[in-house]
């Protein structure tokens, strides 16, 4: 065995490791090869590489789609650091063209429009890591025993509005302790309540913590949202629309990856709070109908 | 006097340090500004981003202070990203990529390819350890052009060197911090 160079490639150990990398890190949606230098150069962990940001997606309606793999390409060589790219829920062909391209992750995303109603992919077939969203703890258990990498808190993608990044970021930590307290046959219960497998959610309750990094998503605009999310305990930023969308992309972007290192230091987030020029629009939730709503997409 | 171990905590897996280093009963301090440099004795950079972190150094204003206090002796280890950010060259970096430069060898990024050329494997590893140990190389680096005095713990049967050290400075290209194994915590503690 120690003579084995690559002694096993694809492991779990292998795929979440990764996630464990960019932990405390910010991770960039990108449309052009330019937008993901100039991530690069303001410090982004990774990049996710799409044809449209969730706001323009949200803007021009029709059905949203794995990108060109030509862009995906194209991105993976303009930058250094791991490029991540989307697709649609259930779709595993779009994962296979993915892995075939060589892409560092896969976003089985909710912002994209679902592909299958009833399953998501089988993430276990593939060698490239997943990361999925989640709303709650059930969610995320049951995305974690398909095989998920990685996990992000949804949000509400595309309106630059965190209340629903909080909402479920306070979901999922307040069930996890909730669940480290309960007895056996509580845990039957919630298994049985959240689908899950019931030997991952004894495992979790033992740990006390979810089995792979959790990141936050969806709705994050500031410097100032990413050291909430920050605080209220996810391990790192996914930031769509907010950098892109707004008056000032590099600064932003240079100062959500600082604000989300010092997050528990108000000097340092006041300090790259200053100057940043407008973020974007926003749009205020009760304003959206339920179907214009992702989050709901794929639980 | 007891030895403080301080882990640089910008960015990337420092929890998973600390976690080894409370296996063995062992405290130690995030080192996040200038200030919390001065009350550590020995440092542990760890896996990440070396692009982020590296930025990060120079806002943070690391960058100067710590290539000081390893050039005047305090031990310091970098595990993948951490030892990019040691290395004096680095291939396959960004432009302008911020480093700390203060061991005399080359680190090649991503010498493996991307993440589906990332694997696990077990390492001899000269001194540290008498069996090999679990390593994890995630978009790991390789290390190339060793100056004179820097001794090759480790290499990969095609001789690719993946450990080394300089006197005070230790680098290995994989995570022992991920396998969940403390022999080369240990090491690093009583060098």
């Amino acid at each position: 065995m120690a003579r084995d160079t690559r002694a096993a490639t694809a492991t779990f150990a292998v795929k979440s490791g990764l996630a464990r990398m960019l932990k405390g890190g910010v991770i960039m949606d990108v449309v052009t090869a330019e937008h993901a230098k100039i991530a690069e150069e303001a410090g982004a962990v990774a990049v996710m590489a799409l044809e449209r940001v969730p706001a323009d997606i949200r803007k021009e309606g029709g059905v949203a789609r794995m990108s060109d793999p030509n862009l995906i390409r194209r991105i993976m060589k303009a930058v250094t650091i791991p490029v991540m790219a989307k697709v649609r829920i259930g779709h595993f062909v779009e994962a296979q063209i993915l892995e075939a391209i060589g892409a560092d992750y896969i976003d089985e995303s909710e912002v994209l429009t679902p592909a299958d109603e009833e399953f998501h992919i089988d993430k276990r077939r593939f060698n490239v890591p997943f990361v999925c969203g989640c709303r709650d703890l059930g969610e995320a258990l049951r995305r974690v025993s398909e095989g998920a990498a990685m996990l992000r808190t949804k949000g509400e993608a595309g309106t630059g509005n965190v209340v629903e990044a909080v909402r479920q970021a306070r979901a999922v930590y307040r069930q996890l302790d909730a669940l480290a307290a309960m007895n056996a046959k509580q845990l039957r219960g919630k298994a049985k309540e959240y689908r899950a497998p019931l030997e991952l959610v004894k495992k979790v309750a033992r740990a006390g913590m979810l089995p792979v990094v959790n990141f936050s998503a969806g709705g994050i605009a500031t410097p100032a949202d990413a050291a909430l999310m920050m605080q209220l305990g996810v391990e790192g930023i996914f930031v769509g629309s907010g950098i892109f969308k707004s008056e000032n992309p590099r600064k932003r972007a240079k100062a959500i990856v600082e604000a989300t290192t010092h997050f528990d230091n108000p000097d340092v987030i006041a300090k790259v709070s200053e100057g940043l020029g407008e973020p974007m629009k926003g749009i205020e939730l009760s304003t959206l109908t339920q179907e214009e709503r992702l989050a709901h997409r794929g639980i | 006097m007891e030895k403080v171990v301080g882990i640089l905590a910008l960015q990337g897996d420092f929890k998973e340090h600390f976690d080894i280093l409370a296996k063995l009963g062992v405290g130690a301090i995030p080192v996040r500004l200038p200030e919390d440099l001065a009350q550590i004795d020995r440092l542990i950079i760890p896996g990440g981003e070396s692009t982020t972190i590296g930025k990060l150094l120079v806002t943070s204003k690391l960058l100067q202070p710590i290539r000081e206090r390893i050039l005047a002796g305090m031990p310091v280890w970098g595990t993948c990203a951490g030892a990019i950010l040691l290395a004096r060259r680095v291939i396959g970096g960004i432009r302008g990529q911020m480093h700390i430069g203060a061991m005399d060898i080359t680190a090649r990024r991503n010498a493996f390819g991307r993440q589906l050329d990332s694997f696990e494997a077990n390492v001899a590893m000269k001194k540290a350890a008498e069996t090999p140990i679990p390593a994890i190389f995630i978009r790991a680096p390789v290390f190339e052009r060793p100056g004179k005095d820097v001794e090759i713990l480790a290499r990969l049967p095609d001789e690719r060197i993946v450990a080394a050290r300089q006197k005070n400075i230790l680098v290995t290209a994989f995570h022992p911090e991920l396998a969940g194994s403390t022999q080369l915590h240990r090491y690093f503690l009583n060098s």
